[in-house]
C-alpha cells in the first residue's frame, strides 16, 4: 500500500513537473514574442539611444573579438582538414575551397558566431537584466515612467541584430583563411588555386541567406536573453536560472530556426 | 489622498493582504510597521501600481491605480516617487547620472536646467562628494539618499519609502529621519513609510499603523501607539519574545 502511494506520488510529481515546465515554455515563448513586438514599437527611439546601442555593439563585437577570431580560424582549419582527407584519395583537394566557402556562408559562420555570442553576450544580457529585476531596478524604472523595454531591451536587441551579421562576415573571412592555411600546408593546394575556388563558389544567395540568418539569430538571442532576465525572481538563484534558461532556449531556437531558414531558401522543408 | 478599499492580495498561496482598508490624508507622513514578511512592502507596491490585488481598489486622489492601463499608471506615477530598500540605483551610472535619469529620459527640460536641479538635490542630500561615484562604490546611506534625490527631482506629490533606515548606523538613520521631516515641513508631500525601526517611526510619523495578518490592527498618532494596550502592538514595539506574536 505504501509502495503504491509512493509510486503514485512519483507519477504525479513527474507529470506535474512536465506540465509546469511545458506551461512555462509556452508562457516564455509568448512573452518573448510580445517583448519583440514592443522592441519594434520602441525602435523609433533608436536614434535617441544611439550611445547605448554603440556601447552594446562594442560589448558584443569588440569584447568577443578574440574568441570569435580563434573559433573562426579553427573552424576553417578543421573543415579543410576533414574535407581534404576525404578528397585526397580522389585527388580533388582543390575543391576544398569550394566546399569551405559554401559551408561557411550558408550554415557554419552564422551558426558558430551565434553560439559564441549566446555564450558570451546573451548570457551576460540575461544576467544583467535579471540582476536589475531582482534588485528592483526595473521597478524603479517603471516608477519613473521609463519603459524598461525602451531603456534596456531595445538597444540590446538592435545592437546584437547589427553585430551578429558583422561578426558572421568576419567569421567567414577568418574561416577561409584558416582553411587556406591547411589547404596550402597539408593538402598541397596553392593559395592561388584555393582563392580561385573560393571565388568560384562564393554565391550572392549563400551570402545573403547567411547574413539574414545571423540577423534573425541576433534578434532572437537578445530578445530571449532579455525576456528571461526580465522574468527573473528569487535573487541570485533566479538570476542563475534565467541565465541558464536563456542560453538553452537561444541555442535550441538558433538550431530550429536555422534549419527552417535553410529549408525555405534551399529545400522543400520550409 | 491614498485609499485602500477592501484590498486582498495572495502571494504564493498566502493571503498577504486581507480585506485591507486604509485612508492616508494629503500631506501626512503615514508609517506602516509590522514584522518582516507581513506585507508592508506589498502594500507600498500596490500604491505604486507595481502589484495588482486579487480584489478591492487602490485609489490615488480618487483615481484607481489597480487595473489601470499602462498610460494611466504612468500618469498616476508622475505624482509618486518610490525610495526602494536597496536604493535601486542603475548600477552602470554614476550617482549624478542616476539622479538626472528621469529628467533626461523625459526630455522636458534643457541640459542646463537638469544640471541645476541635480546640483540642488545633490546639495540638499549632502551627496556632492559622491556625484561621480558608481552605486557599488558608495555606502548604503548614500544609496538611499541618492534614491531619494532621484525621486525629488520629479517634484512628486507622494513619496513611498521602503525601510529607509534599515541597515544604517544610528547617525545615518537620524539624517534620513531629518530629511523626511524636512520634506514634510517644506513641501507638504504625502509620505508613506514602511519600517520596523520604531525610533524612526516615532520620529517621522504623523500616524503609525500596524499591519498584522494582512490587515491594520491599530492606527494612531505616535504617542497613542507608545501607550497602546493592544498586546500585539505592545509586544512588537517592545521587541519582547513573550506575547501573542508567534516567533517563527
Amino acid at each position: 500500500m505504501v509502495m503504491i502511494k509512493k509510486l503514485r506520488d512519483v507519477i504525479v510529481n513527474v507529470v506535474g513537473g512536465v506540465g509546469k515546465n511545458t506551461l512555462h515554455i509556452v508562457y516564455m515563448m509568448g512573452y518573448s514574442t510580445m517583448l519583440f513586438l514592443e522592441v519594434v514599437y520602441y525602435s523609433r527611439s533608436a536614434f535617441d539611444k544611439r550611445k547605448e546601442i554603440l556601447k552594446q555593439m562594442y560589448y558584443a563585437g569588440v569584447k568577443t573579438f578574440i574568441v570569435v577570431s580563434i573559433v573562426a580560424l579553427f573552424t576553417g582549419m578543421i573543415l579543410a582538414l576533414q574535407i581534404g582527407l576525404e578528397l585526397k584519395p580522389y585527388q580533388q583537394q582543390p575543391l576544398v575551397g569550394n566546399i569551405i566557402i559554401a559551408t561557411l556562408t550558408r550554415e557554419m559562420a552564422p551558426f558558430v558566431t551565434a553560439i559564441i555570442l549566446i555564450a558570451a553576450v546573451g548570457s551576460t544580457m540575461a544576467a544583467e537584466v535579471g540582476t536589475m529585476a531582482v534588485s528592483e531596478e526595473i521597478d524603479a524604472l517603471e516608477m519613473m515612467s521609463i519603459s524598461p523595454v525602451r531603456f534596456l531591451v531595445m538597444p540590446r536587441v538592435i545592437s546584437l541584430a547589427l553585430m551578429l551579421p558583422i561578426a558572421t562576415v568576419y567569421t567567414n573571412l577568418l574561416g577561409c583563411i584558416g582553411g587556406g592555411i591547411i589547404a596550402h600546408f597539408q593538402l598541397n593546394v596553392s593559395f592561388d588555386v584555393y582563392y580561385s575556388h573560393i571565388l568560384e563558389s562564393l554565391h550572392f544567395k549563400a551570402t545573403y541567406v547567411g547574413l539574414l540568418k545571423a540577423f534573425i539569430f541576433g534578434i532572437m538571442v537578445s530578445t530571449i536573453s532579455c525576456a528571461n532576465g526580465l522574468r527573473a525572481t528569487n535573487g541570485a538563484l533566479g538570476v542563475g536560472k534565467a541565465t541558464r534558461n536563456s542560453v538553452v532556449s537561444s541555442f535550441l531556437m538558433v538550431l530550429i530556426v536555422g534549419y527552417y531558414i535553410t529549408g525555405i531558401f534551399y529545400g522543400k522543408a520550409g | 489622498m491614498i485609499e485602500f478599499k477592501h484590498v486582498t492580495k495572495i502571494l504564493n498561496g498566502v493571503k498577504v493582504l486581507d480585506n485591507l482598508n486604509i485612508t492616508i490624508e494629503k500631506g501626512e507622513t503615514f508609517v506602516i510597521i509590522g514584522r518582516s514578511g507581513t506585507g508592508k512592502t506589498v502594500t507600498l507596491k500596490h500604491i505604486a501600481g507595481l502589484l495588482e490585488p486579487e480584489s478591492g481598489a487602490v485609489l490615488i486622489d480618487g483615481k484607481q491605480m489597480n487595473g489601470a492601463s499602462r498610460r494611466q499608471k504612468d500618469s498616476l506615477r508622475e505624482k509618486i516617487g518610490f525610495v526602494f530598500q536597496s536604493g535601486a540605483l542603475i548600477n552602470w551610472m554614476t550617482v549624478e547620472e542616476n539622479i538626472a535619469l528621469p529628467l533626461v529620459e523625459h526630455k522636458v527640460l534643457s541640459a542646463d536646467e537638469i544640471k541645476q536641479i541635480v546640483e540642488e538635490k545633490l546639495d540638499l542630500l549632502q551627496l556632492t562628494s559622491a556625484r561621480d561615484r558608481m552605486p557599488a562604490e558608495i555606502s548604503g546611506g548614500m544609496k538611499k539618499r541618492a534614491s531619494l534625490a532621484r525621486v525629488l527631482v520629479r517634484n512628486p506629490e507622494i513619496i513611498l519609502y521602503d525601510e529607509p533606515t534599515s541597515g544604517l548606523d544610528p547617525v545615518m538613520s537620524s539624517l534620513i529621519n531629518t530629511i523626511i521631516n524636512q520634506i514634510k515641513k517644506d513641501q507638504h508631500i504625502t509620505q508613506v513609510v514602511v519600517t520596523h525601526d520604531m525610533e524612526s517611526a516615532y520620529a517621522i510619523g504623523d500616524r503609525i499603523a500596524m499591519l498584522y495578518d494582512g490587515s491594520i490592527i491599530e492606527c494612531d498618532v505616535p504617542d497613542a501607539i507608545r501607550t497602546t494596550t493592544n498586546p500585539i502592538v505592545r509586544q512588537f514595539i517592545s521587541g519582547s519574545l513573550e506575547g501573542p506574536i508567534e516567533v517563527l
